[in-house]
């Protein structure tokens, strides 16, 4: 059957899914096949049939019966808590392995069911992971199970075989001579084992280059780095370190790293509980990210005048004896927060960090390290260390690559994995540019480059391949496939070594022989040690000794300072719903909206109020942006708190060649973005006169009521560092025991689960929305339901934001069931669906509702989800691999929402129970929100116990309930959000 | 007719029938719309009435095909046009017992021409009401048996009796009982009569059949006059409490705008006020189809539009009292609905509601509106249009703005829920119409019991039933 399902998606038209495989391969074999009544082979009994052919068959049948079960690789691999020969059917498998974005590696591990992967967790003993994960990481699994993915090796669309490509490569190879026709494009990867292998390429083919690109990079990071201490580095950041944070233009804890390390360093500094004085956050950024929603003070700048707000800041600090000439045509608001921020830097020499986001020029990276140096940060908050990648300037190899191609001087170009025809600057016609060559396409699904290309190669998934990747500080790590390449694709390692000549070709054999020969005697023993870790020990690089040399950077800041022109100009961010466009097919993440706009399905145009009003521009109008003579269109979003004169675009939309899920979603902004203004630059604004519709979860409420202007007081709970310390003194508010109509449950004996969320950790970065989605197999409904407000999402985050509407402060708010003591879903539900559990959980009994809707209309928190339609009615059969076998998949017209992932608790219940029936440990079940949340804003556990951890946080002073006064007693409460200001700036 | 005209008291107090009619004119005007051919005018109202019961059904099987999403309903919406409208059917459902049961506990003879017909709108306007509960639910084929109270092997368990919705159930199914009971019990005497002048064995059989063996002997007549007494008593607080109940639906709940103690009241009087401009609707209507200016008098109609004057104040009393303890309870969220509801995104709701629900019906303090048949007609239109406002506002304006703005949505209806609306219309009218056509449509018997009151010039004293 396999053979038969040869999906070609040039046939289909729009979003529409197919029922089952057997559909979907309408291929002339398989309506052939259908036709013949019984397959091949089988008439042949027919005709002549002895006993002995039809024994033989019925062998081989048996036999090959068996082979379609083998989806578990033959190559050994060890997890990381059980070893196979324990494997309990139906009990899942943990592998350690780790996947790399932009250069950056994070560590994770991976639940397997009967040897499909179904969810992703992170690796705790990994650096950048720390057990967490990010929103994308979580989204990965989808992604594996797409079944747009390439599935066929192609030749110009016309199908054929990876034998056929290599034989075609070993004779285009055996012209290539000394490979100066050669060029080979891939992703920045940060890969030991690929290394080494470009190495090999490069001593086999000397004149070939490799060149390196992602549409989201830290080049001028490293660049930055180079100019002040004369070599390429890579900053290593020590938030827990730092008391003082200032980022400038660097949305650190948002999308500016691809990993959770950051974030959980940050929040550790937000825990008054943990005795540590609270850290205080400045963010300058033109944009509303998350990181400038968790800043105590926040400026807004247009991302070109960063540069002049770093250099005044510098000159507040005496950064050095040079002169400075401070364009200083900042407003006083402006001067009086860097003088604040200033003096606040100075008062915490040692232990403060000032960061610059990867948009800004290398200029202002090196005068931020200058900064650093001159306030004693390097060795403390900051130190340096060779980047895990090779550094280049990519901007300028690619440059040299589209020269090199027009000229005709390519007779064979590789581009390895990643979306290069879509994603490179906007300078040149790429795709026309490929076709001007051999080109060679690996491509993961069948994209705007895999269709550019002469030969198209499907990619394997990360957890299909073996590779190894470094993590930012060159932690290495072992990419452990979970399951064999499902469509038969291949990784860009096992390419580099078809191209480098190697004998050996897999994957396995390529990353085992590098350790092996790195290793030496000890090989084996390690390197099931790094299988089992998922992190390979000593590989950590150390930190350099550096000093920047203060008069070069001063000298190179000034024509960095006149480039800043008056005007609108455009920014371009990564996207959190496709990153650059790599997402762009994962319906989880489209659903999953911004943090700041709760956008779905879209990207927009971001502005400020007073440009929108200055402008003439509402929600929804129709941009025309243009600069360097090229033209986009994208729908204005006014989003508040935004600089005025700046318009925040968002990368990876609008794919032309793209699966069902993401062609032609949002609009592609990447047609503006040359090299001139890769991040940043002037645009031109016009308005079409076109409307477009938008769809949020959430419109932008703030916590005023409309009407009558009030605040609703008893949803948020902030305070000032300050007013909490005085709190802290009365102890926590305890409300009046109201009157209960209904009896109390008896909790006397065994658990009372319960839940505590701290406001003052989450940065509201959806790893909890996508975690919930991919745990509790929870579907996705479309951008056009999500407009009528039936998005599924068992957690959502509620964003707030206060304050004036130019400049309003932000807060974010995860809102699951908060499972009430006295819930007013369970009175009203005619056939008793939704009842208390003995252990306090409000549980849904799916197969008992009726859907009448009461719970959701009579639920304060409205966090009841319906399913309106049969949203699992048209999953293709690969999709459904990815389900949960732990949870039921609800059928249309029944009721869900959280249920404090009953399925983990469970598990955990039946473990300590095999254990000699102990009680379950305080800990010991993380709900999936939990586990993700990369600032453990999350904390779970039994209310009985007072030695819990969560016990301890709801004793806090800060700890309340939302909607108290409804006498719900929830079991999830809050901790209130605490702004640490400065108080020169209040 | 002209020297009764002359007499002051019969100016006072019109004869409840008119045009001289005798006893044999009664039966045989009554029982000439059954028996006769139907009218043109008949096949007209059948022409719309049928499509649009059709459409309900199309509606009907389309939503079970597919689920609630066809529908407008959503999150935090989740009860939209399909609650509005049962609760709009249910009151208009209401008039037919309070004219049956209560009026005739107060000796009230004029409800003797319309309370059949009334009582027959009660019961097509419940079975409409019906299907909402049902098929509102996401799952209606388990809906169907789990709502009630039948053992069962599947999940060996009980409803959850502390629900409204559980309530409602059982409010509902009971007052549909005793009303098709009362209606019935009503009709045993003229489906006799039916059967003794049917002129084809069909119809001897089947109004045989019906009339259960009703010989119209004077013990007969004893034991129904009480049968017709008790069902009157048992149906008199079922008025209230079917109402009330389903009020409940909303009072109890937590739900700002909802969660009310003025609602079992608020709700019975809209309800009285909505059934008895459905009553003026259909009778103006019914008048005209069939000629029966006689038996259905100004006097009735004029009596029904006094009725519609007094529930629409309290109704109306009922708006004011809403937001005078939205203020005086300094509760914010009670305060910021009830604002919402008028001044929020469905203020055009809200206005449409206090226009047709409390000015309309302000003009009945007129006689001349009173009197006048096109008049009441629009009016009462207005009426039931405003009574179907009154339920969408409580029910959208509610729900769409609560506790927690990150949730706050808005809800607009589908084709499919426009689609159901118009089929229970359809349906409503369909089985007016068949009843009007089989079924006497006035109370022979009872009219009867009046007609003696004009015989001596209106000042027989009250008694209360037939001749036979």
């Amino acid at each position: 059957m396999n053979e038969l399902i040869q999906l070609n998606l040039s046939n289909l038209t729009g979003r529409k899914y197919w029922r089952s495989l057997n559909q979907l391969a309408d291929t002339p074999e398989f309506r052939q096949w259908v036709e013949r009544e019984f397959p091949e082979g089988a008439s042949e009994l027919l005709d002549s049939g002895s006993r002995r052919t039809l024994l033989k068959l019925m062998a081989a049948g048996f036999g090959l019966a068996g082979l379609t079960a083998c989806r578990r690789p033959v190559e050994k691999i060890l997890p990381l808590s059980k070893g196979v020969e324990g494997y309990v059917h139906g009990r899942p498998l943990h592998y350690a392995t780790a996947v790399q974005a932009c250069g950056a590696a994070t560590g994770l591990i991976v639940e397997c069911n009967d040897g499909r992967p179904t969810k992703v967790e992170g690796n705790p003993r990994h650096p950048f992971s720390l057990g967490a994960t990010n929103a994308f990481q979580q989204a990965m699994i989808l992604d594996l199970y797409d079944p747009d993915r390439a599935r066929q090796v192609q030749k110009q669309g016309v199908k054929s075989g990876w034998a056929q490509f290599e034989s075609w490569w070993l004779e285009a190879a055996s012209k290539l001579g000394d490979g100066a026709g050669l060029r080979i494009l891939s992703p920045r990867t940060a890969s030991p084992s690929l290394d080494a292998l470009k190495a090999e390429i490069a001593k086999k083919y000397p004149n070939s280059v490799w060149v390196e690109y992602d549409a989201v990079n830290f080049d001028r990071v490293v660049e930055g780095a180079r100019l002040a201490f004369g070599q390429p580095l890579m900053p290593q950041y020590r938030f827990d370190q730092a008391d003082v944070v200032v980022a400038l233009d660097c949305d650190f804890l948002g999308l500016d790293t691809m990993t959770a390390q950051p974030v959980k360093q940050f929040a550790a500094r937000r825990r008054p509980e943990e005795g540590r004085e609270l850290n205080r956050l400045y963010a300058v950024e033109p944009n509303f990210t998350v990181t400038g929603a968790m800043a105590d003070h926040r400026l807004r700048a247009r991302a070109s005048d960063i540069a002049a707000v770093a250099l005044a800041l510098a000159r507040e600090l005496n950064v050095s004896g040079a002169e400075l000439k401070v364009l200083d045509g900042a407003g006083g608001r402006q001067k009086k927060f860097l003088a604040a921020v200033a003096k606040d830097l100075l008062a915490h020499k040692g232990r403060s960090l000032v960061l610059a986001g990867p948009r800004q020029p290398a200029e202002v990276h090196a005068l931020v390290a200058l900064i650093n140096q001159a306030l004693g940060n390097l060795g403390q908050t900051v130190s340096y260390t060779r980047p895990p990648f090779a550094p280049a300037d990519s901007l300028a190899a690619v440059r040299q690559l589209a020269g090199d191609l027009a000229a005709g001087r390519v007779t064979v170009l590789f581009a390895l994995g990643g979306n290069p025809v879509y994603s490179l600057p906007a300078d040149h016609n790429w795709a026309e540019l490929f076709r001007k060559t051999a080109a060679v396409a690996l491509a993961f699904d069948e994209n705007e480059t895999w269709k550019a290309a002469l030969w198209q190669l499907p990619e394997a998934h990360p957890f299909e391949a073996w590779g190894d990747v470094r993590a930012l500080d060159g932690t290495a790590s072992i990419q452990q496939p979970q399951i064999q390449p499902l469509f038969g694709g291949r990784s860009a390692l096992e390419i580099a070594a078809l191209i480098a000549g190697r004998p050996q070709r897999r994957g396995y054999d390529i990353v085992r022989s590098y350790w092996t020969s790195q290793w030496g005697a000890d090989a084996e023993k390690k390197w099931q040690q790094a299988l089992y870790e998922g992190v390979i020990e000593g590989t950590r690089f150390p930190a350099v000794e550096v000093k920047a040399d203060a008069a070069r950077v001063l000298a190179a800041i000034q024509p960095a300072l006149k480039a800043a022109p008056a005007g609108i100009e455009t920014v371009f961010y990564p996207s959190w719903h496709t990153f650059d466009g790599r997402f762009a097919n994962n319906a989880w993440m489209q659903e999953t909206p911004d943090p700041m706009t709760k956008l779905v399905w879209d990207n927009a145009a971001l502005l400020s109020p007073a440009t929108a009003r200055r402008l003439g521009v509402q929600d929804g109008d129709v941009l025309e942006l243009s600069a360097g003579g090229r033209q986009i269109h994208c729908p204005a979003m006014v989003l508040p708190g935004h600089a005025d004169d700046s318009i925040s675009l968002q990368l990876g939309f609008g794919r032309a060649a793209c699966g069902r899920v993401g062609r032609g979603v949002g609009h592609r902004v990447e047609g503006l973005r040359a090299e001139a203004n890769f991040w940043f630059g002037p645009a031109e604004v016009r308005r079409t006169g076109a409307k477009y519709k938008l769809v949020t979860t959430q419109e932008h409420h703030t916590l005023i009521e409309p009407i009558t202007g009030l605040k609703r007081n008893n949803i948020v709970e902030e305070f000032t560092v300050e007013e909490y310390r005085r709190r802290a003194e009365h102890g926590k508010h305890e409300p009046h025991p109201p009157t209960d109509l209904f009896p109390e449950f008896d909790y006397s004996k065994g658990y009372q689960w319960g839940m505590a969320i701290d406001l003052n950790a989450c940065i509201g970065c959806n790893a909890c929305m996508v975690a919930c989605t991919a745990e509790n197999n929870i579907p996705v409904v479309g951008k056009e339901q999500v407009g009528k407000g039936r998005e599924m999402h068992w957690i959502r985050l509620d964003r707030y934001f206060s304050g004036e509407e130019d400049d309003p402060q932000a807060v974010m708010q995860p809102m699951a069931c908060v499972q009430c003591e006295k819930a007013p879903c369970e009175s009203v539900c005619p056939v008793a669906a939704t009842a208390h559990s003995p252990e306090g959980i409000n549980e849904m009994a799916y197969n008992r509702c009726v859907g009448t809707r009461y719970c959701l209309n009579n639920c304060p928190y409205k966090v009841r989800r319906f399913n309106f339609l049969n949203w699992n009615k048209d999953v293709p059969e690969i999709r459904k691999m990815v389900f949960n076998p732990d949870v039921t998949v609800r059928m249309r017209g029944v009721m869900e929402k959280c249920n404090y992932c009953v399925q983990r608790i469970e598990e955990k219940r039946s473990q300590a129970k095999a254990e000699g029936r102990r009680p379950i440990r305080d800990g010991e079940v993380l709900t999936a929100c939990q586990q993700v949340c990369p600032a453990d804003a999350i904390v779970f556990g039994n209310i009985n116990d007072p030695e819990s951890r969560v016990a301890k946080l709801k004793r806090q002073a800060r700890d309340y309930a939302v909607l108290e006064e409804l006498n719900t007693k929830p079991r999830t409460t809050y901790l209130a959000r605490l702004r640490n200001p400065n108080p020169e700036l209040v | 007719m002209a020297d009764l005209a002359i007499d002051p008291r019969m100016e006072l107090n019109p004869p409840l029938v008119q045009g001289g009619m005798t006893y044999s004119d009664v039966t045989d005007k009554i029982s000439s719309i059954v028996e006769g051919k139907a009218p043109k005018r008949w096949y007209i109202g059948m022409a719309v009435a049928v499509p649009l019961a059709l459409l309900l059904f199309a509606c009907l099987g389309y939503l079970v095909a597919t689920g609630i999403g066809v529908w407008g309903n959503n999150s935090p919406v989740g009860w939209g046009w399909d609650i509005t409208n049962f609760v709009w059917w249910i009151g208009i459902g209401h008039a037919g017992t309070l004219i049956s049961a209560i009026l005739f506990l107060f000796r009230q003879k004029w409800r003797t021409s319309i309370n059949r017909a009334a009582e027959a709108m009660t019961l097509f306007a419940v079975a409409c009401a019906a299907i909402y509960p049902l098929f509102h639910t996401g799952r209606p084929w388990r809906a169907a048996y789990w709502l009630f109270p039948l053992p069962n092997e599947y999940l060996h368990m009980w409803q959850n009796f502390r629900s409204p919705l559980m309530w409602d159930v059982f409010a509902v199914s009971t007052y549909g009982t005793v009303s098709a009971l009362f209606w019935f019990v009503g009709l045993i005497p003229d489906l006799a009569t039916l059967r003794d002048r049917a002129t084809t064995p069909l119809r001897k059989k089947i109004y045989g059949l019906l009339s259960l063996g009703w010989r119209g002997s004077a013990t007969q007549w004893r034991h129904y006059e009480l049968a017709y007494l008790l069902l009157a008593g048992l149906s008199t607080p079922l008025v209230l409490s079917v109402h009330s109940i389903v009020s409940f639906d909303f009072a109890t709940s937590l739900l700002p705008g909802w969660h009310t103690t003025i609602f079992p009241p608020y709700f019975v009087a809209g309800a009285v006020f909505s059934g008895f401009a459905m009553v003026v609707t259909l009778m103006t209507l019914a008048r005209w189809i069939y000629g029966l200016e006689n038996l259905i008098t100004m006097k009735h109609l004029e009596n029904m539009c006094k009725v519609m004057l007094a529930t629409g104040m309290i109704v109306g009393f009922a708006y004011g009292t809403e937001f005078f303890i939205a203020w005086y309870s300094a509760n914010q969220y009670e305060r910021f609905i009830f604002l919402n509801r008028a001044f929020g995104p469905y203020w055009w709701a809200y206005w449409s509601m206090i226009a047709c629900n409390v000015v309309a019906p302000q003009f009945f303090w007129f006689q001349r509106f009173r009197t006048s048949i096109p008049a009441m007609f629009i009016l009462s239109i207005f009426i039931n249009i405003g009574m179907w406002f009154e339920r969408f506002v409580i029910i959208a304006t509610s729900l769409h703005r609560d506790f927690l703005p990150s949730s706050w949505g808005y809800f607009r209806p589908t084709w499919v829920d426009i689609g159901t609306y118009v089929g229970t219309i359809g349906l409503f009218l369909t089985l007016f119409l068949l009843f009007l056509r089989f079924l006497p449509a006035i109370a022979i018997s009872e009219v009867k019991g009046v007609l003696h009151q004009q015989v001596s010039a209106g000042q027989a004293a009250p008694v209360h039933g037939g001749s036979h």
